[in-house]
């Protein structure tokens, strides 16, 4: 018995064919932290796709700079945001929306935020943690003694789509990031029903090593290689 | 004596590196303690740990080529030691709160003399970003506030109790200002080195809690 040739059904060649299917009120996960790790181009593509009331998950809400996730907010897609840090003064269209009353933001600290998006991916309903205990961010949460420490519940947070960032895949969808560039992405891409990576290079199956593949492929459903880069 | 008076914010850096154990490792909070980073001598072994995955890294060298995807947490690029290693969000954030974090160096609004930290919010912002200063607070074994003594406005940031709301319970260690090093213990707030020029009685006007003073002499 031969190998069977792998099926290389992941790649797509827009970035508007990548994110297509981002629907009204989809809960959006958004990769990168600060300034890097962002798919700019995915981004660029739901913005002209234009889907409403989305709820995004992203550490950030924009730093001012093109292709990052303050573009959604400025195209008026988002009803809610989940994030971790977002008050940079680049972040323009965002507080104009809070300060209107347009968008409802949950603030979560940055740990949790990871770990809600593992949990997800996971297939956990939740963890507790002792992050925020006795704080604004923890007051109303279920709280318990564990081993003589207190913590507070924090559920898992899945999401329908997530739009990831990468350096490189294969066709099959293994990925490897780019030092800090690395960041939520991994976490973003198993907390999604369904996951869009933007890489920097495609690679030929088979030239990353089992044992350095960052994500594997299970994780991830289409791949758009970026534009800048092929 | 003047508000000018005191240790100049690379000084107060390197009197927090002198609270730092060789082989530690520190992660650095946004704003003032990133000049620990530019202050830190490589040859202690201190390991920089950043909340976006990065272990292991170190300010820029002179003219060094600079790599976007090589930053700190305010997003300034780094450079990284050899036997740098990188993680995703939840490994970052599980050498944060599973133990493994010797020294979390955070700004701070205002400290308590229990060690209260408020950090990330001010009483009237709309809103506020909170990062991973809640994480880090709780998960480091020891945490040190380097911040100004007073605010804006010359009120104490040294504080019976914090009006600011908190970003963790009784976790801060020390504090680190321009005027003086203050250790926080379960007697209190003691002082264990004043800045040259800064008396005892100026610092105490300056602080709106008890200090003990315990100034070693040979400083």
């Amino acid at each position: 018995m031969g190998q069977v040739a792998p099926v290389h059904r992941k790649v797509v060649l827009s970035p508007q064919e990548a994110v297509a299917g981002i629907h009204n009120g989809a809960v959006l996960l958004v990769g990168g932290w600060g300034g890097i790790g962002i798919p700019e181009e995915l981004i660029l593509a739901v913005k002209s796709l234009a889907p409403r009331n989305l709820t995004i998950v992203t550490n950030n809400c924009g730093m001012g700079n093109p292709g990052d996730v303050g573009e959604l907010f400025g195209a008026g897609l988002i009803s809610k945001v989940i994030a971790t840090f977002p008050v940079h003064s680049g972040a323009v269209d965002f507080r104009n929306q809070v300060a209107r009353g347009e968008v409802e933001v949950e603030l979560t600290p940055q740990g949790t935020l990871a770990e809600r998006l593992r949990s997800a991916g996971a297939g956990l309903g939740g963890f507790y943690t002792p992050t925020g205990v006795g704080t604004l961010l923890g007051n109303d949460k279920e709280s318990r003694v564990i081993q003589g420490k207190n913590y507070i519940f924090e559920e898992s947070l899945p999401g329908d789509f997530a739009i990831i960032k990468a350096d490189q895949a294969d066709a099959m969808g293994n990925l490897r990031f780019r030092y800090a560039a690395r960041s939520f992405n991994p976490l973003m891409a198993m907390a999604a029903k369904r996951t869009i990576v933007q890489v920097d290079e495609l690679v030929e199956v088979g030239s990353i090593a089992p044992d350095d593949v960052h994500l594997p492929g299970i994780f991830v459903d289409q791949i758009y290689v970026s534009e800048d880069h092929k | 004596m003047s508000l000018s008076a005191g240790w100049d914010k690379y000084e107060q850096a390197r009197k927090v590196i002198a609270l730092l154990k060789p082989g530690s490792y520190v992660n650095l909070g946004i704003g003032m303690p990133g000049l620990v980073a530019d202050q830190m001598d490589e040859n202690l072994g201190i390991y920089l740990h950043c909340e976006n995955g990065l272990i292991g890294y170190r300010g820029l060298y002179p003219d060094e080529t600079i790599d976007i995807d090589v930053i700190d947490a305010a997003s300034k690029p780094v450079g990284l030691i050899n036997g740098a290693s990188v993680v995703a969000h939840d490994v970052s954030f599980a050498i944060a709160r599973g133990g493994r974090l010797d020294t979390a160096v955070l700004g701070a609004f205002q400290v308590s003399e229990f060690g209260d930290l408020a950090n990330w919010m001010s009483p009237n912002a709309v809103i506020a970003g909170v990062g991973g200063a809640m994480d880090l607070a709780v998960g480091a074994r020891q945490v040190i506030a380097m911040m100004k003594h007073v605010d804006k406005v010359g009120e104490p940031k040294i504080v019976r109790s914090c009006t600011y709301p908190l970003t963790a319970r009784n976790v801060v260690d020390y504090i680190v200002s321009e005027y003086a090093v203050i250790a926080i213990s379960e007697e209190g707030l003691i002082v264990e080195e004043l800045a040259e020029g800064v008396t005892e009685e100026f610092l105490e006007s300056v602080t709106a809690a008890p200090l003990k003073f315990q100034v070693s002499t040979s400083s």
